[in-house]
């Protein structure tokens, strides 16, 4: 089965400016991928070169096996945008409308409206409604084709706590019928609460990728602490995967990448007891892999 | 290539707006009433009618324009609300998008014509039955001219409500097409310039099968030359619009 989405050493420079620098990222069918990292990381520009509507300067981009155009003209991918998009002098039923006349095959418009949890609002004009529910108006729009990939750009900036909470009780529903979903945010709890996967960017590199363990995991490492009364600073800082020690009284803390190995040898090779290994929280790291100068 | 619910939503869209509604449908049956019946000379011959015919006729040229203006112009405000960017994420093909706007331009003048006709039915316009048609289908179809115009107006304003601009545009053009008062009421000199300008030969054209003049040569290359400019133009700013970066 093709993938996703498989982007191969993509670059997109504006004059000087490389807002996409050389990323290779492969997106399997089904997963649901977080695409972390501050303002000019890189995100918005990557998301348009996967729709479409910017081409890359260098690298090659195949969505579901074809090109961003072919597989947007096919209706296989669509996309939540960050802000536009909609036309205030229609209602949200005519949207949903307009958009299914565009496409070859599409769900029911009222299918689509209840999913975005519309259909009570379907005859208001858009211009009335809240920034949440045109939010969840243009989630219903890409729904409208029942796409396998959905792309959404910081679908949530600038929407209340409680209008965050709905829309992605709407999207992780959706995400639960298994379309692959791919989402940029600079939230951190977003990225944690609702991906399978994280990529972390960075001045158009990707910095970090995996499951936010991993990718917590990959900034500092975990923190292992135990009990160990009389504990030799040395022996323990030669320890395989150990990147540094400190040992306070009784209390020993291991910090390491591989916290299992480092927990495996306190508890079999020792006498050490109470043993608690403690992840650094997202915020850390992503702090530590996209603050300047320090990326790893 | 064309969808008749689009069409449908196009439409609607545009009679919501009560400001179109006014200037497309209101406003010329009112100056018919105005400049036509209320003519001093209304019952005076005109060509193969009188005075009240020919300014139906220009009335439903103006009409016509404005609306059909309104509907090329409105891609404007669908560039200013990120609209045309959200139909790039479909499978809509652009020309099927401009398309959809000529069909729409050409629905909503032709709902001008019909309603400044309808009162001008009950008026006292006299002239032959052939020319009641001929002159309505020409001024309809005359209007694809403005269409061009506010496509190409639509892409190249930034403005939210292009067509605040494009209103006192068009009404000083009504003026120097002659739709408002006859040209040989102007000094030679402006004659001459107010003959170049867009109105006039749509005018000319529509007024033909009353007033059989001589002019309809010239006139014809006046809509031929402004046709072909505001459709280059707006094709040229419309591939600049629709190019990847």
């Amino acid at each position: 089965m093709t993938n996703a989405l498989e982007l191969t050493a993509v670059r997109k420079h504006f004059g000087e400016v490389r807002a996409v620098d050389g990323i290779d990222l492969t997106i399997a069918r089904g997963e649901v991928v977080a695409f972390l990292g501050p303002n000019g990381a890189g995100k918005t520009t990557t998301i348009d070169i996967v729709l479409g509507l910017a081409r890359p300067t260098s690298g090659t981009v195949s969505v579901l096996g074809r090109t961003p155009t072919e597989a947007i003209a096919a209706g296989l991918v669509s996309a939540v945008m960050q802000t536009g998009g909609l036309l205030k002098d229609l209602t949200v039923r005519e949207t949903v409308q307009y958009t299914a006349a565009l496409f070859r095959q599409t769900r029911p418009v009222d299918e689509v409206l209840q999913r975005a949890g519309l259909l009570e609002i379907a005859d208001r004009l858009v211009g009335k409604c809240s920034g949440g529910q045109q939010q969840r108006l243009r989630f219903a729009m890409a729904l409208v084709p029942d796409p396998e990939l959905l792309v959404l750009d910081e679908p949530t900036t600038g929407m209340d706590v409680e209008g965050r909470r709905e829309f992605w009780a709407a999207i992780r529903e959706d995400a639960g019928r298994g379309r692959t979903i791919l989402f940029a945010t600079h939230y951190l709890d977003e990225a944690d609460a609702y991906a399978d996967r994280i990529v972390l960017m960075r001045r158009g590199h990707v910095v970090a990728d995996g499951s936010a363990a991993e990718v917590k995991a990959m900034a500092a490492g975990r923190t292992v602490r135990a009990t160990l009364p009389g504990a030799d600073e040395t022996t323990l800082a030669k320890l395989p995967g150990v990147e540094a020690v400190e040992v306070r009284g009784d209390t020993v803390l291991l910090t390491g990448r591989d916290s299992d190995a480092i927990a495996r040898h306190l508890l079999t090779k020792t006498s050490a007891y109470d043993l608690e290994i403690t992840a650094e929280n997202l915020e850390d790291v992503f702090l530590a892999l996209t603050s300047d100068g320090n990326a790893a | 290539m064309i969808s008749p619910a689009i069409l449908r939503i196009e439409l609607r869209r545009m009679i919501r707006n009560r400001r179109t509604l006014i200037f497309t449908v209101v406003m010329p049956p009112v100056f018919f009433e105005i400049f036509g019946v209320g003519n001093s000379q209304a019952h005076d011959r005109a060509g193969s009618g009188n005075v009240i015919a020919y300014v139906l006729v220009s009335m439903a040229v103006y009409g016509a324009m404005l609306a059909s203006t309104s509907a090329g112009a409105s891609v404007s405000l669908e560039r200013a609300a990120g609209w045309s960017r959200q139909l790039r994420l479909t499978p809509l093909k652009p020309a099927a998008y401009i398309a959809t706007k000529l069909a729409v331009a050409l629905a909503m003048s032709a709902i001008a014509v019909a309603v400044v006709y309808a009162v001008g039915s009950t008026s006292e316009a006299a002239m032959p039955s052939s020319a009641w048609i001929s002159t309505a289908l020409l001024a309809w179809a005359c209007s694809l001219v403005f269409a061009a115009f506010g496509l190409f107006m639509g892409y190249l304003l930034p403005s939210e409500n292009v067509m605040q601009v494009l209103g006192p545009v068009l009404a000083l053009l009504s003026f120097a097409g002659g739709l408002f008062i006859p040209l040989n009421q102007l000094s030679s000199g402006f004659r001459a310039i107010a003959k170049l300008t867009p109105v006039y030969g749509v005018g000319e054209v529509a007024r033909n099968p009353l007033t059989h003049d001589g002019r309809l040569v010239s006139a014809l290359v006046n809509v031929v030359v402004w046709t072909a400019i505001f459709s280059v133009g707006a094709a040229v700013r419309f591939r600049r619009d629709t190019a990847r970066v």
